[in-house]
């Protein structure tokens, strides 16, 4: 079984594509469609890396962010943006909030693989 | 009669004066009539004298009806009132004059010369005049005690009732009339006495006139019937002489309007003791008709007393008294003396102190403070001195006036005394008309005027009279020049005497006046009163700043000068209320230029203008102004009020621009947030189907082992997002050309109904597959409205395709409605989903509204159907709306007006 992923996005169409990239890198792959959603999941599923977008219904990707940082339980959750928000200020703001990663729409599939590997195998 | 019945009555009079003054000193406060109209309007009757009182029946019984001009002159004059006394009541305020001499120097720049020659001839002209009352008075007490006039000037003083009289004048003027140091304050104990003496006088008059008509004979008709038969020749008297008659009457007549205003008494209690413009209404008709009252029995007691002493005949000046102790009515008698004293007592009394204040301020005060040595030794003792001063002046004026009628007034009747003093002051007529009404007037036109008057006045009325009185030798009228005979002077003979020197002096008065005053020039000074005097009523508001002044003086000095004169105390009060209604600023030295006026005004109001100017002077470092800078700050001052005003209104506007300009900019910042806003969530919106598409592309091509299920399923995503990409773009551009005006909507008319037929085909089949149930009611003959087709199909779609979005999930229900109101006709569209939250309702609308607030799941759409709906609606003159339908659920309403 594969370290678990979350993805977090409000697009069906982008879940649609992110299951098919992580599920066929071998991860464990669990949906979120907003933030509230995403929270569950992880105090739940305690994911290695979130993919997380940041204009969602309710609880916002910036909230969730804080949310794995501010929790010890999740100190092993990766967090890396994807978001259309691609200006210099909400970039800062994202690594202010803490993330390990910011990427912008629209996105490289193979880069947001290798960034996810990459996130995994470092605690292996 | 018993001597000490008429002695103790008289004197019992003036007690009650006296007591009636204190009361209504006392009682000035509280009882507000006091200072009212109907006492300013007794007061003018101060007016009618002894004169009036025993000289007009002497004058009818000798002369005729020419008695009646000095009556009706006044009456001309009452409807002037208004326009020529309320000007001079208004100067006079402002500016602190309570003289007539003051008011003539004051305008002339405030000249010195000018107020003493002013003075002077009021003196000259007003001693004979006063002199005559007290020798009325005596003659009615040498009537009762005697019963006839048997000179009693030749008596010794002392054994002289007149002369106890005269000194019981001295001391009820100087206790009434000079006791106050600031001469503008207002005396109400002593018009309140002179009011009531006004209505004894005529009251008394009036007795004896009912006794003498209704008693004596039966009634006006039986005197008249009476004289026309027994006195053939008193039909003469009822007539108007034809051959000089016409000309004497008219003359006589404007001279008598002059006088009611320029007589010091006259000027003192109509414009001195006004309390109130106002009052001059009631004035302008009681006046004339006290005038009226007191003269209707003058005729029938003159030709009674004609037809009377027929046989024996008396004095008619004596009349009045003669004619009811001829019939033993010793009571009447008595009423009528008191009538007559009062008469006499209310001139002298008004006339004295009137001259009393002129003497001190236009005489004596210029003297003192000429010389600046006299002024600061006597620093302390002013005020005491000036009370002084008026008091020794009306001392020593009713003294003078006592022997003058001892010594000299026997000879003369009163009537002719009364006229003589008339013409004098009738002098100061082309001096003050011209000077509030003329700006050309000049000091010296006015100095040479009022000179070349009171010379032809002095020779064609004060010569013959001393010559025939003896003090001037008879050859002094025959230089054998006839022309200059006073008696027919420039060879005039079809006038009376005092008509004639009236004509003359008057004439050749203004003459001088006016070309003298043409071919010199005024002072800065002199032009800044003419132009303040002659527009008073633009100035009086803003007088302090009117008076123009430049130069340097220090707040202390002009403090303590002031306080001299009126006392420290009053003055700091007086000056710190001052400065808070003209809010300036207490703290610099240096005296602001309206604080100077200010006090040159106190000081005029104690010690007259001209005396004033020289005081404040003395402490003030001035700079000479010329005439331009007058003319130059004065208008200023005018227009500064005028700018202010429009000021005011133009910064209100400027405030209001600025709102709105404000709330344009608001507008504005908020359009340009929006538009960032907008092209930020067109962008995001773009980036969405990018991104899925560029992440199925890649997937494609990375993934060669998909099966054709998926595959299928990736190439059907990426065609939807690039369908949905197109969407976005032309919707857009769509809202873009809307809302840039751009487009242009071809309206023709439409069937609502068959717009929304032709919508619902279309999505028919969404419908269907999301199992909604629809209902329509629509309304078989809904009005034609004019409209673009394609456009509100569009509208129509949208609503429709949220109404199947937002709708219940699993038993979707959906209504369309149509109907029509007065104007227009509705359609609506109904879900049965959470419906809209009544903040949003109006938010809704807005561009992106939704992607904007998420606060549910994202539906399917751009965020722009109802921005673009709305603005077709608006294209359409229509309206838009969301409410909440019953149960929950929304209703979309648009409304367009229907085809008339």
């Amino acid at each position: 079984m594969g370290d678990k992923v979350l993805i977090v996005d409000d697009e069906p169409n982008i879940l649609m594509s992110l299951e098919f990239l992580m599920k066929k890198s071998g991860y464990q792959v669990f949906i979120a469609r907003d933030g509230s959603e995403a929270i569950t999941l992880l105090d739940q599923e305690l994911p290695k890396v979130i993919v997380l977008d940041i204009m969602m219904p309710n609880v916002d990707g910036y909230e969730v962010c804080r949310y794995v940082k501010d929790h010890d339980h999740l100190k092993h959750t990766r967090v890396i943006f994807l978001t259309a928000k691609g200006k210099e200020a909400n970039i800062k703001k994202g690594y202010d909030y803490g993330a390990d990663y910011y990427m912008t729409k629209p996105f490289s599939t193979r880069f947001l693989v290798e960034k996810v590997n990459e996130f995994t195998e470092i605690d292996h | 009669m018993s001597k000490w019945l008429i002695i103790l009555s008289s004197f019992g009079y003036l007690s009650l004066l006296f007591l009636i003054a204190w009361w209504a000193e006392r009682n000035a406060c509280k009882k507000k009539w006091l200072s009212g109209s109907g006492v300013y309007a007794l007061s003018l009757a101060v007016y009618c004298t002894a004169w009036t009182y025993y000289g007009s029946v002497g004058h009818a019984a000798n002369q005729g009806l020419s008695f009646l001009t000095t009556y009706i002159g006044p009456t001309l004059m009452a409807p002037f009132f208004w326009i020529l006394l309320r000007k001079i009541i208004r100067i006079c305020k402002t500016q602190r004059i309570t003289t007539i001499a003051d008011f003539v120097a004051t305008r002339y720049g405030k000249s010195k010369s000018l107020g003493a020659l002013i003075t002077l001839v009021c003196f000259v002209g007003i001693l004979p005049y006063i002199s005559i009352q007290l020798k009325a008075i005596s003659n009615s007490f040498t009537i009762l005690l005697q019963g006839s006039v048997e000179s009693r000037a030749s008596l010794a003083f002392f054994y002289d009732t007149s002369f106890y009289i005269t000194l019981a004048l001295i001391l009820f003027t100087i206790l009434f009339g000079a006791r106050k140091i600031d001469t503008t304050e207002k005396n109400v104990g002593l018009i309140s006495a002179i009011a009531f003496e006004s209505v004894f006088k005529l009251l008394a008059f009036l007795v004896v006139g009912v006794f003498v008509t209704y008693g004596i004979f039966d009634g006006f008709n039986d005197i008249f019937q009476r004289a026309k038969v027994q006195l053939p020749s008193s039909q003469e008297l009822l007539a108007i002489d034809p051959d000089r008659g016409y000309a004497d009457w008219m003359l006589l007549n404007v001279l008598a309007m002059f006088a009611i205003v320029f007589l010091p008494r006259q000027f003192h209690v109509s414009v001195k003791e006004n309390h109130d413009e106002r009052h001059l209404k009631k004035a302008t008709w009681m006046f004339p008709l006290y005038l009226l009252l007191i003269n209707i029995f003058v005729i029938p007691i003159a030709l009674g007393g004609n037809l009377l002493f027929a046989d024996n005949p008396i004095d008619a000046d004596t009349f009045v008294l003669a004619i009811p102790l001829a019939h033993d009515q010793l009571g009447i008698a008595l009423f009528t003396h008191l009538g007559g004293f009062s008469a006499a007592t209310s001139m002298v009394i008004i006339s004295s102190t009137a001259l009393s204040i002129m003497f001190s301020n236009n005489l004596l005060m210029p003297l003192v403070v000429r010389s600046s040595t006299l002024t600061r030794s006597l620093q302390e003792r002013m005020s005491p001195l000036l009370l002084q001063s008026r008091r020794a002046v009306i001392t020593a004026l009713l003294l003078m006036a006592y022997l003058y009628y001892k010594y000299v007034g026997e000879s003369f009747s009163l009537v002719s005394i009364g006229l003589i003093s008339f013409v004098a002051v009738a002098q100061f007529a082309p001096l003050i008309i011209g000077g509030v009404y003329w700006k050309g007037g000049t000091r010296q036109g006015a100095i040479s005027g009022i000179i070349v008057g009171f010379a032809i006045w002095t020779y064609t009325l004060v010569f013959p009279t001393m010559v025939s009185a003896g003090f001037l030798p008879e050859g002094v009228m025959n230089h054998g020049l006839s022309w200059l005979h006073p008696g027919s002077l420039f060879g005039i003979t079809s006038l009376s005497p005092i008509p004639l020197a009236f004509f003359c002096s008057l004439l050749l008065n203004s003459l001088s006046y006016y070309t003298v005053s043409l071919m010199t020039s005024q002072t800065s000074q002199e032009r800044n009163q003419a132009e303040v005097y002659v527009d008073i009523f633009k100035y009086s508001t803003v007088f302090e700043s009117s008076i123009v002044w430049k130069g340097t003086a220090y707040q202390e000095d002009i403090k303590a000068l002031v306080g001299r004169f009126i006392g420290p105390e009053r003055t700091a009060r007086l000056f710190t209320q001052f400065m808070k209604k003209n809010q300036i600023n207490a703290l610099p030295q240096q005296a602001d230029f309206r604080l100077v006026n200010y006090a040159e005004n106190l000081l005029a109001g104690v010690v007259g203008s001209a005396s004033a100017r020289v005081l404040v002077a003395s402490v003030v470092k001035e700079e000479e102004i010329s005439l331009e800078e007058v003319l130059d700050i004065l208008q200023e001052s005018q227009q500064v009020k005028i700018l202010n005003r429009e000021l005011e209104k133009k910064s209100t506007a400027l405030v209001e621009a600025g709102e709105q300009l404000k709330t344009a900019n608001q507008e504005l910042v908020k359009l340009d947030r929006l538009k960032d806003e907008f092209i930020s969530m067109v962008t995001h919106e773009m980036r969405t189907p990018i991104t899925s598409i560029r992440a199925f592309s890649e997937i494609l091509l990375d993934n060669s082992d998909l099966n054709d299920e998926e595959k299928a399923r990736f190439f059907q995503t990426i065609i939807k997002e690039t369908d949905r990409m197109d969407r976005l773009i032309n919707q857009v551009l769509d809202l873009e050309k809307m809302e840039s005006g751009k487009i242009q909507i071809n309206l023709s008319p439409q069937n609502l109904n068959d717009i929304i037929h032709e919508s619902l085909n279309s999505l028919d089949l969404v419908i269907c597959e999301k199992d909604i149930v629809l209902h329509r009611s629509l309304q078989d003959d809904l009005p034609l409205v004019y409209g673009n087709r394609d456009r509100l199909v569009q509208v129509m779609l949208n609503l429709v395709s949220n109404a199947v979005k937002f709708c219940h999930d699993e038993q979707g229900e959906i209504r369309i409605f149509s109907g029509n109101g007065q104007d227009v006709v509705k359609i609506s569209v109904q879900d049965n989903g959470a419906g809209v939250p009544s903040e949003s309702r109006e938010l809704i609308f807005e561009a992106f509204y939704q992607a904007k607030n998420q606060s549910t799941h994202k539906p399917k759409g751009s965020g722009l159907g109802l921005s673009i709906c709305k603005k077709i609606i608006e294209k359409h003159q229509g309206d838009i709306w969301v409410e909440e339908a019953k149960g929950g659920g929304a209703i979309f309403s648009f409304i367009l007006p229907k085809i008339k």
